[in-house]
Parts: structure tokens; C-alpha cells; sequence
């Protein structure tokens, strides 16, 4: 036991020193981020990060891991568990703050003139018990992306509703499917039993009045009436308006269907903006986004809030050229060339009246609309359990989807063993 | 002086010198083994009877029983029954695996033993297609895995292609999507991948069988099949059962493929995939180490049975 002291002391007086060195110019450290990659991003970061690396002479590295967040978290959490001190920093999704806290360093002292520009919900939502986690680089919302020729050309207004939604998606895939487009379909969406479900499900059921699976006090509320009509009415679509194979899509794959011209509407995130707007996309300027629809004429819309922040190894040997970093990542020149390169939605309150985003992405100060439909994910009160929760909810909406059993069995048995995991409370 | 003398006189035997060269020699594979093989082993069992989590290795209690099964009595009189043997989730891995297991394991076999049946006869570039055969087994399952996910894609995939082309579906299948066929999808790119290595074990068996017997039987005039059945089979018999059982021993384990091709499908969630979703993803490390527990006892216990009933000699010394 002795011994364990005495070699945690000598670690930190290495440690020590190794910080001291770190602060002098000379010696450049070099920095390894690890981040799923989608779309540009790997190709973009480079640039991203050019600025900072000729400001402090220190290199960092970007480890690209796959886009499933469900994969990228498993692989997060044995590094963390493991102690390695091999990754710096981390991006990490907006909902497993809870989860990894005790991993990484408190960023609160650092951001202390940062953190008060970005919005402070996400701020809050990466604070646990007083601890900033991550530091917030992008937030996500997703929109409805629609093709405004084919709306056109059939005299269809944007839906407004996930009625009418399916009405006209069904009505312009006959009639196209009519004069010959074959692959043609109404409604492409994020169906495979991952993280994503959980999104795209969460907003169905929010936005038809069903709640938010958890609700901010602990309590479990999927169970009713509203949820299951509006699970319901997305099994609806699957093999009508959605391709059947829809139940494997994750981004990319609904994101393949629509660049190249093969779908009406998609739901997706805003970097589905940028890469549908490049030269080699079959529906570049032919498409525009809104809102999603909500569940009654009139009622709310809902769009589950994402987003992605970076947060500094405990492990890390290099951390204060780390935290440098994180502030960069997180400031304004990097948010501001995300949003343009990206098309990535800034969190930082005064980017979104910034004249050169609203000239180069018109899009993004009209996303705001779409951000203030926002609804968290029910990871804050799951706590340590959110990924259990997550993936107990998408296996009961995946079910219901490819036909195993209707949405309130499913939803009642899900009722069940959400109250199983929760036990006499959540931790 | 009187020590050599000694020694020449009641020293080990050559036998004896042979034996302590031989454990030197097997030594430090012992000591690996032990150190990779039976030290995770017992840290696993280990924590499958404590409650430790991910974030905290080092600091789970004991649980006894409860991450395999715990009977709790409420206040009302109600019995509630918790863990690994009464999750339905569990044995429905179980299902999928055995059902996987037995499914693949019999088709690679049969097309195993046909593919080297083929190789073992004489013929032009023999070496050549030898070669070639191998090739699915010799690519890496992640990377097989992924290049079936595009080719059984239900809108840009290959295979969906064909069939369409070829008139023998009216729509294109979402393979692995639908529950339905997600399991299907899997055999297939399994079956596809492992027949390679079936096939070299079984040649291996083929190339042991003398030529005489083959000679002697044609003189008497003996049907080939009848050939087969009453020569061929018999006389690889024993290296059929050593393939089949380590074919089987990979099955029941799988895990890569599933993780990539269909990852979260419940119709193919196998043990091993349902323990490390518990382990990492769940954060329910200990209740994960349990289910890996029991997926080590059912494949122990499946071995020695299979090893009883059918006979097998693994010895290598031969003899009936």
C-alpha cells in the first residue's frame, strides 16, 4: 500500500514537471483527438485546426472512429476505464456527459470567459454536479429536408403535419414511380435499432403530445395513448413511403437515398445541408429544410437536441496544451469555420447574427427556429443508465416498426422494464 | 569428488532428464497461457459474483448469487426472480447462438467435405484453386463483414441487384434490416467465409486415406457412393469430428460479424454480443462477466459431451 503512495506521489511530480515543460514554447506536444468522422469531417479538421497549431507550435492528430455513436461509446469507455493516456481529448455526444464525468477535467476554471457566450442549456447540459465535462464545439437539431422541385411540380405545400407528411410523400412517389422513377421514395429517416432510433422515435412521440420517454423528475411516461398513435403512424410508413431497408439506416445510408435523388423528404441533421449542396449531389440546390412536422394540426414540433463537445482526458500527460485546445475547438474563430466548412450549427449565441455565416449559410440563422423545438434526450435524469434506457426505448420502437408486436404492447412492456433498471431510483 | 561419483550412480534416468527437458520447454507457454488464457478466465469469474462496474474495477463487493439469479420476496407477498437466468433477453441469445451454431457448422460442413472432396482429385492447376479457395477464409472478418453490408444493402446492394435482374424477386429485400432475414444474412456471409477452412481440415483427412484402398476397390467393381459411404467417410472420420468441433467451438462464440452486419438486430444477438453490450454499453459490467461465465460452462459442457458421446480422440495417438 505504502509503495502505491509513494508511486502515485513520484507520478505526480512528473506529472508535474511534465505540465511545466508543456508551458514552455520550446517543446511542442503533439495531441491526439478522437472524434466519429461523417461526411468532411476528417478532411475539414486539418484546416480546422491549422490556426492553433501555428499559434502554439503544438500538433494534434485526429483519430477518426466510426459514425455510430453507440460504437464510438463503447470504445470511449474502455479507453477511459483503462486509464490510457494514449487519446487527449475527446468529442463527446451531448448525452453521455453523466456517464463519463469522472473520466475527464473540470473545465470550469478554464471556460470561465468562455462558457457564458455559448447558450446556457447546453452548458448546463454538459455540468455534472458542478463540473463542466465538455465544452460545447457544435449543437444539433435536425430538420426536415424536402425537394422543393418535386413539391413544385406537383403542387404540394410543406408538410406541416405527419399526416399530411405521409399524404404527400405517398401522392409524388406514385406519381413519379408513374413516369418511370423506380426508386423513387416519399420518406427517408434514421431506422436501425442504435442511438439514432432513439432520436427520431423521441420526436415522433414528442411532438404527438406522448412526452419525452423519462421526464425531467425521474418519472417513466412512454406508456399512454399519444405515444403509441404516434408509433403507430411510423410503422406506417415502413415499405409505403419508406423503403423496408429504412430499419437499417443509419445517417449516411438515408443520406445516400436522398443525395442521389431517390427521396422526397428526409429527416436529418444540418451537415446533410452542406454535402447536399456540393457539385457532385445529384440534388444540389433543388431541396430546401423546415421544421419538422408535429403530431395535430397546430400542434408542437420537436426536434431532438444533439450536438457534440470536447472534453479533456483526466489521463492525458499533455493536458494543458489539451485544454488550449478544447477552448479553441470551442470558441469562436473554430465554431465560426465549422459553420461555413460544415455547415455545423454554432453554440455560441452570437455567431447566429454573424453577417458572413448568414451570407455562406443561409441556413444556419434559420435553424434557430428549429433549435428553440429542441427536446433533450432523457439522459440528465437516467443518469448512469440513460444508454439501458436509450437502447430498451429504440429495441421497443424498432419491434413495433418490423412488426413484432403493436406499439402499446411494446410500449407496456417497455413501461416494465424501464421501472426494472430504475429500481427505487436512478443512479 | 564423492558428489559426481553420486550423481553417476543413482542420478536420473534418461527418461527422467527427458521428462524435465520437456517441462522446460513447455514452460513458458504454460506461463503465457496462464497469464492470457486462465487469468482472465478467473478475474471474470471472479467478478460475475461481485458488483462491479466499469468505472470502478477494482472497487466491486461481493453479490453471491444475484447476477445469476435472485429471489426477492416484496412486503406484499409478491416473488420477484432477477438476473442473467430468468432475463428473457439472455436466452433469447442463447437461441440465436445455438441456432446459428447448429445451422452454419452443418452447412460448412457438408460443403466443406464437397469442396474437398474436389480438391483431393487430380487435376490441371490444382495448387492454383487451392490457393484460391482459401481466399474468403484469409480476408478478415470485419472487412468481409463490411463488404456484405453493401453488397446485401437493400437499395445499392449487388446481390438485390441480381435477384431482380434475374427475375427471382419482385423488390428488392432489406437483408439485414428485417428480422426475417437478418439471421439468413449472417449464415450466409458465414458460411461463405468459414466453408475454406472446413474444406482444408477435411482435405487434410482425405490426403491421410491410402490410395490402395481406393485401387482395391475399383478392381472389385464397388459403386463410388457406396465407395464413399463405406470407405472414405469412415477413414476421415476422425478428422471430420476434430473440424466439426472447432468450427463449433468459433460458432458459439461469434461475435465480429454480428457486431458489424447486424449489430443491434434482436433476431441475431448472440451471447457473446448481449455480454459486452451489458459489460461496456450498459455499464452492468458484473451482470456482463456473468453471462460470459455461462457462455464459458455451456461451451465446456457442450465440448466434453461431444467429446464422450462421439469419441473423439484428440490425443492423436490413433487406434480404435
Amino acid at each position: 500500500m505504502s509503495f502505491g503512495v509513494k508511486g502515485r506521489a513520484l507520478r505526480s511530480a512528473a506529472f508535474a514537471a511534465i505540465l511545466a515543460a508543456a508551458g514552455s514554447p520550446v517543446l511542442a506536444d503533439e495531441l491526439f483527438y478522437v472524434s466519429g468522422a461523417v461526411g468532411k469531417a476528417v478532411e475539414n479538421f486539418a484546416t480546422l485546426v491549422k490556426p492553433w497549431e501555428d499559434a502554439t507550435g503544438h500538433k494534434v492528430t485526429l483519430v477518426p472512429m466510426p459514425a455510430s455513436t453507440s460504437d464510438q461509446f463503447g470504445q470511449y469507455r474502455l479507453w477511459l476505464a483503462a486509464g490510457a493516456a494514449d487519446i487527449d481529448l475527446y468529442q463527446t455526444d451531448v448525452i453521455w456527459a453523466p456517464q463519463l464525468a469522472e473520466h475527464f477535467v473540470d473545465l470550469t476554471e478554464a471556460a470561465k470567459d468562455l462558457a457564458p457566450t455559448h447558450f446556457p442549456s447546453i452548458i448546463e447540459s454538459q455540468t455534472v454536479d458542478g463540473k463542466l465535462v465538455a465544452l460545447p464545439i457544435f449543437t444539433d437539431a435536425p430538420a426536415l429536408y424536402y425537394r422543393k422541385d418535386l413539391l413544385e411540380k406537383h403542387g404540394k405545400s410543406v408538410p406541416k403535419t405527419w399526416a399530411e407528411l405521409t399524404a404527400t410523400a405517398q401522392a409524388i412517389q406514385d406519381a413519379e414511380r408513374a413516369e418511370g422513377k423506380a426508386d423513387l421514395w416519399g420518406f427517408v429517416w434514421q431506422g436501425n435499432a442504435y442511438e439514432g432510433l432513439t432520436c427520431d422515435a423521441l420526436e415522433w412521440v414528442k411532438s404527438f403530445g406522448g412526452g419525452q420517454i423519462v421526464e425531467p423528475d425521474g418519472s417513466i411516461s412512454i406508456n399512454n395513448e399519444n405515444a403509441v398513435a404516434a408509433l403507430e403512424t411510423a410503422k406506417g410508413w415502413v415499405g409505403t413511403i419508406s423503403p423496408g431497408g429504412v430499419l437499417a439506416y443509419q445517417e449516411e445510408e438515408a443520406r445516400g437515398v436522398w443525395q442521389t435523388g431517390n427521396a422526397v423528404f428526409m429527416r436529418n441533421w444540418p451537415y446533410a445541408y452542406g454535402l447536399g449542396n456540393s457539385d457532385d449531389s445529384a440534388v444540389k440546390g433543388l431541396f430546401d429544410v423546415a421544421p419538422l412536422p408535429s403530431g395535430t394540426e397546430g400542434g408542437p414540433s420537436a426536434a431532438t437536441l444533439g450536438g457534440w463537445n470536447v472534453a479533456v482526458s483526466k489521463y492525458s500527460t499533455k493536458q494543458e496544451a489539451a485544454i488550449s485546445l478544447a477552448l479553441y475547438l470551442a470558441g469562436p474563430e473554430a465554431q465560426k469555420a465549422r459553420a461555413l466548412s460544415e455547415s455545423n450549427l454554432p453554440t455560441i449565441v452570437a455567431l447566429y447574427d454573424d453577417a458572413d455565416i448568414a451570407a455562406q449559410q443561409p441556413i444556419i440563422p434559420r435553424w434557430k427556429e428549429v433549435f428553440l423545438q429542441a427536446v433533450p434526450r432523457p439522459s440528465a435524469p437516467t443518469k448512469g443508465k440513460y444508454n439501458e434506457v436509450s437502447a430498451k426505448f429504440w429495441s421497443a420502437v424498432h419491434n413495433t416498426l418490423s412488426g413484432n408486436g403493436t406499439a402499446a404492447e411494446n410500449l407496456e412492456l417497455l413501461e416494465v422494464e424501464l421501472s426494472d433498471i430504475k429500481g427505487d431510483g436512478w443512479k | 569428488m564423492a558428489n559426481s561419483i553420486q550423481g553417476t550412480g543413482r542420478g536420473p534416468s534418461l527418461q527422467q532428464q527427458r521428462q524435465r527437458a520437456a517441462f522446460w520447454f513447455i514452460a513458458p507457454m504454460l506461463a503465457a497461457l496462464l497469464l492470457v488464457a486462465a487469468w482472465p478466465l478467473c478475474r471474470t469469474i471472479w467478478f460475475s459474483f461481485t458488483d462491479t462496474s466499469l468505472d470502478n474495477l477494482y472497487g466491486g463487493s461481493w453479490a453471491g448469487f444475484d447476477n445469476y439469479l435472485q429471489i426477492r420476496t416484496l412486503e406484499s407477498g409478491r416473488v420477484l426472480y432477477r438476473g442473467t437466468l430468468v432475463d428473457p433477453d439472455w436466452w433469447n441469445a442463447v437461441w440465436n447462438t445455438v441456432k446459428f451454431s447448429v445451422v452454419s457448422v452443418l452447412f460448412e460442413t457438408v460443403l466443406g467435405l464437397i469442396v474437398a472432396l474436389v480438391l483431393n482429385a487430380e487435376f490441371k492447376g490444382r495448387g492454383l484453386v487451392r490457393a484460391a479457395i482459401l481466399i474468403p477464409w484469409a480476408i478478415p472478418t470485419i472487412v468481409s463483414a463490411k463488404m456484405w453490408a453493401w453488397m446485401l444493402n437493400d437499395q445499392f446492394g449487388i446481390i438485390n441487384d441480381i435477384l431482380l435482374n434475374l427475375g427471382l424477386i419482385s423488390q428488392k429485400i432489406a437483408w439485414t434490416a428485417s428480422t426475417d432475414t437478418a439471421m439468413t444474412a449472417v449464415l450466409i456471409v458465414d458460411i461463405w467465409k468459414t466453408t475454406p477452412f472446413m474444406a482444408l481440415l477435411i482435405l487434410a483427412g482425405l490426403q491421410m486415406v491410402p490410395r490402395d484402398i481406393y485401387e482395391a476397390a475399383k478392381i472389385d467393381g464397388i459403386n463410388p457412393v457406396k465407395v464413399f459411404f463405406r470407405v472414405t467417410l469412415p477413414l476421415i472420420r476422425p478428422a471430420l469430428m476434430v473440424a466439426v468441433i472447432f468450427r463449433m467451438l468459433d460458432a458459439l462464440r461469434i461475435f465480429d460479424l454480428i457486431y458489424v452486419l447486424t449489430p443491434n438486430s434482436k433476431a441475431t444477438k448472440t451471447m457473446s454480443v448481449i455480454s459486452r453490450e451489458n459489460m461496456i454499453d450498459f455499464n452492468n459490467f458484473a451482470y456482463g462477466a456473468a453471462q460470459s461465465t455461462l457462455l464459458f460452462a455451456l461451451i465446456a459442457i457442450f465440448v466434453s459431451l461431444y467429446i464422450w458421446l462421439g469419441k473423439v480422440d484428440l490425443s492423436g495417438e490413433g487406434g480404435k
